[in-house]
């Protein structure tokens, strides 16, 4: 299975990514070397392997946990707005998206 | 120890004995910092450093003398470390090597970086690293490359590679790392530095700038197993309330454990110092793919534990060849998950011409992100569309339960696990630039038990082709690192080559 420039120029708008059509040549090789590599993983078998998601899931003795709802930092609005491309009275300014 | 004379070069030493110096007041913390301060300046070509305050280090500086004036006696207060940019600090800008973040302030620190500060440890600057911690070079860096201090046209490994050749080139006594795939064990072999790599969950990723998170595990890089049980013991610990990944289980100190642990052996022969220490030797970390020179280094040390009373056994990892693609479809599915964040809308970089909310996304994030991380969104969000995720993502995951299994199964024959971290030594600076899928494979020693979640070190062992380091790789079982490091010192007690110096670097 080989990808086409189709599949990158899809793939690269569900990534938010907008590649120069030389970036796409490129990408599209390196991808499908890489791809092939992958197809490799096609001859185990994992017949009712149940996917491993998280290393402390192997681990019978180690539960993950689910803590309280509850709000534990103190707001910093003001603080995490100062590496904001564009702020305006403590709010994110983005395009218009509503006409 | 006898104190040294003041003309000494306290670069020369390492955290215990600058920690020994200062709780004997003979030098302050100031000095201390002025003195790498001074060093890293002088060796700025070195490329190993993003960011420096020296007002921020040293006001941390005087604070630490200030607790030891009070008569406070910890083991790291004082003592100078840099902190590898992906941690967030609030002194610092943090940019994780991207211009992505170029001039990003957090308003906070990360778990790791608060508690060594907690611990009395000044922080120098921020360390050099692969854009996002992708790569194994450091030639992904958005800013400039890192040169290995043993041979400035050698890379000094990656990702963390700014941390490795700040520690061998004496630039900073300890420096802190992160591991995903091998981003702190193959930078200190190939810059022939100490690192380990904790179980995952021993330390808190809060503040990490979140590359792959069911693998992102931080860790210590310092010259010696002992430095880095230092480390460690502040470094690790719950954090239960801000990473739902960290493990609820109690740390020891690992340096304690070590030195009594020492204490204990040291009246024995040195032939019976491991004795009962079993090493499993995995068929596949020993194979054709492996350089010679890197394979006779590792032999020889393996030798060298079997001097000391350790025995030797044969295990089976027969999907070892398989984690590169299984890591390499898993790490950029959670890596294209994590960098969604980067919008041009909170914070980052954001274009300046743009025709709508859309366009801004691509034209901001296109030219924010580097190659690397450009390919791995795009793997990582193919294999997670629809139509794939079964085939691929799914696939690997399930893969990777049956490489823990095998894990498993070797741990009921051995205690730890040895062999190379990386096929070869250190390569030219941009020699794999235009092959990634290359460099991947050269990952294949480290990222199975990456994907286990195994605790992992690298040990300096010997040198091999062109006189570059070798580093011996130790893997333990889940929550080990007592045991791995334990092994690692008395192995360096036995040996020098943790001692070692660069010396071709410039004087200044």
């Amino acid at each position: 299975m080989a990808l086409t420039p189709q599949d990158i120029a899809r793939v690269a708008h569900l990534a938010r990514l907008e590649l120069r059509p030389d970036e796409t040549d490129r990408v599209l090789g390196q991808l499908n070397d890489f791809f092939a590599l992958v197809e490799q993983m096609q001859a185990v078998n994992t017949d009712g392997v149940v996917p491993l998601a998280h290393p402390a899931a192997i681990l019978d003795d180690v539960a993950l946990r689910l803590r309280e709802d509850i709000a534990s930092e103190p707001n910093q609005r003001y603080a995490s707005q100062t590496s904001a491309p564009a702020v305006e009275r403590g709010l994110f300014l983005v395009p218009k998206v509503i006409e | 120890m006898s104190l040294l004379p003041l003309q000494a070069d306290l670069h020369d030493l390492g955290v215990a004995e600058l920690a020994a110096q200062l709780a004997a007041r003979s030098v302050s913390s100031v000095e201390v910092t002025q003195h790498f301060l001074a060093r890293i300046k002088q060796q700025d070509a070195l490329g190993a450093f993003l960011a420096l305050d020296a007002d921020a280090s040293l006001a941390q500086a005087r604070a630490a003398d200030a607790r030891l004036a009070s008569g406070e006696r910890t083991p790291l207060l004082g003592v100078p470390l840099a902190h590898k940019d992906v941690f967030v600090t609030r002194d610092f800008a943090t940019t994780a090597g991207s211009k992505m973040l170029e001039n990003y302030r957090s308003p906070f620190d990360a778990t790791v970086v608060s508690k060594l500060a907690q611990a009395g440890m000044v922080t120098l600057g921020k360390l050099n690293c692969d854009e996002f911690a992708m790569g194994s070079g450091n030639d992904n860096s958005a800013y400039k490359p890192v040169h290995n201090p043993w041979d400035t046209s050698r890379i000094p490994g990656g990702s963390s590679g700014g941390s490795a050749a700040a520690v061998a080139a004496r630039l900073v006594p300890a420096a802190t790392g992160t591991d995903t795939g091998g981003s702190i064990r193959q930078p200190a072999s190939l810059s022939g530095i100490t690192g380990i790599k904790p179980t995952y969950g021993r330390c808190s990723r809060y503040g990490m700038v979140a590359f792959a998170s069911s693998l992102d595990q931080a860790g210590p890089m310092a010259r010696s197993a002992l430095d880095c049980a230092l480390l460690l013991s502040s470094m690790a610990g719950p954090d239960l309330d801000r990473d739902s990944t960290s493990l609820d289980l109690p740390v020891i100190n690992y340096a304690t454990e070590l030195i009594a642990d020492n204490a204990r052996k040291s009246s024995r022969s040195e032939a019976t110092r491991l004795q009962g220490l079993r090493i499993g030797l995995p068929k596949q970390f020993f194979g054709a793919g492996c350089s010679p020179d890197v394979l006779a280094v590792v032999r020889t040390a393996l030798a060298d534990f079997e001097k000391l009373g350790a025995t030797l056994v044969d295990v089976d990892l027969p999907l070892t060849e398989l984690s590169i693609p299984v890591y390499y479809v898993i790490a950029p599915a959670e890596a294209s998950s994590n960098l969604s964040r980067f919008d041009g809308v909170r914070y980052g970089h954001r274009a300046v011409h743009y025709t709508d909310l859309t366009d801004m996304y691509k034209k901001s994030r296109s030219e924010g992100f580097g190659d690397e991380a450009t390919r791995r969104i795009m793997i990582g969000t193919y294999v997670l569309s629809h139509g794939y995720y079964d085939a691929y993502y799914l696939k690997a995951q399930k893969i990777r339960r049956l490489i823990a299994q095998d894990f498993r199964q070797a741990f009921t024959q051995c205690d730890v696990i040895a062999g190379p971290v990386s096929p070869t030594v250190a390569w030219k600076i941009g020699e794999n630039a235009q092959d990634p899928v290359a460099s991947y494979l050269a990952d294949i020693y480290t990222l199975s038990s990456s994907l286990a979640g195994l605790p992992g070190m690298s040990v300096p062992a010997g040198f091999g082709a062109h006189g570059m380091p070798v580093g011996l790789q130790l893997i333990g079982n889940y929550f080990k690192e007592a045991q791995l490091l334990g092994a690692a010192h008395q192995f360096q007690m036995a040996t020098d080559w943790h001692m070692r110096v660069p010396t071709n670097l410039s004087q200044g």
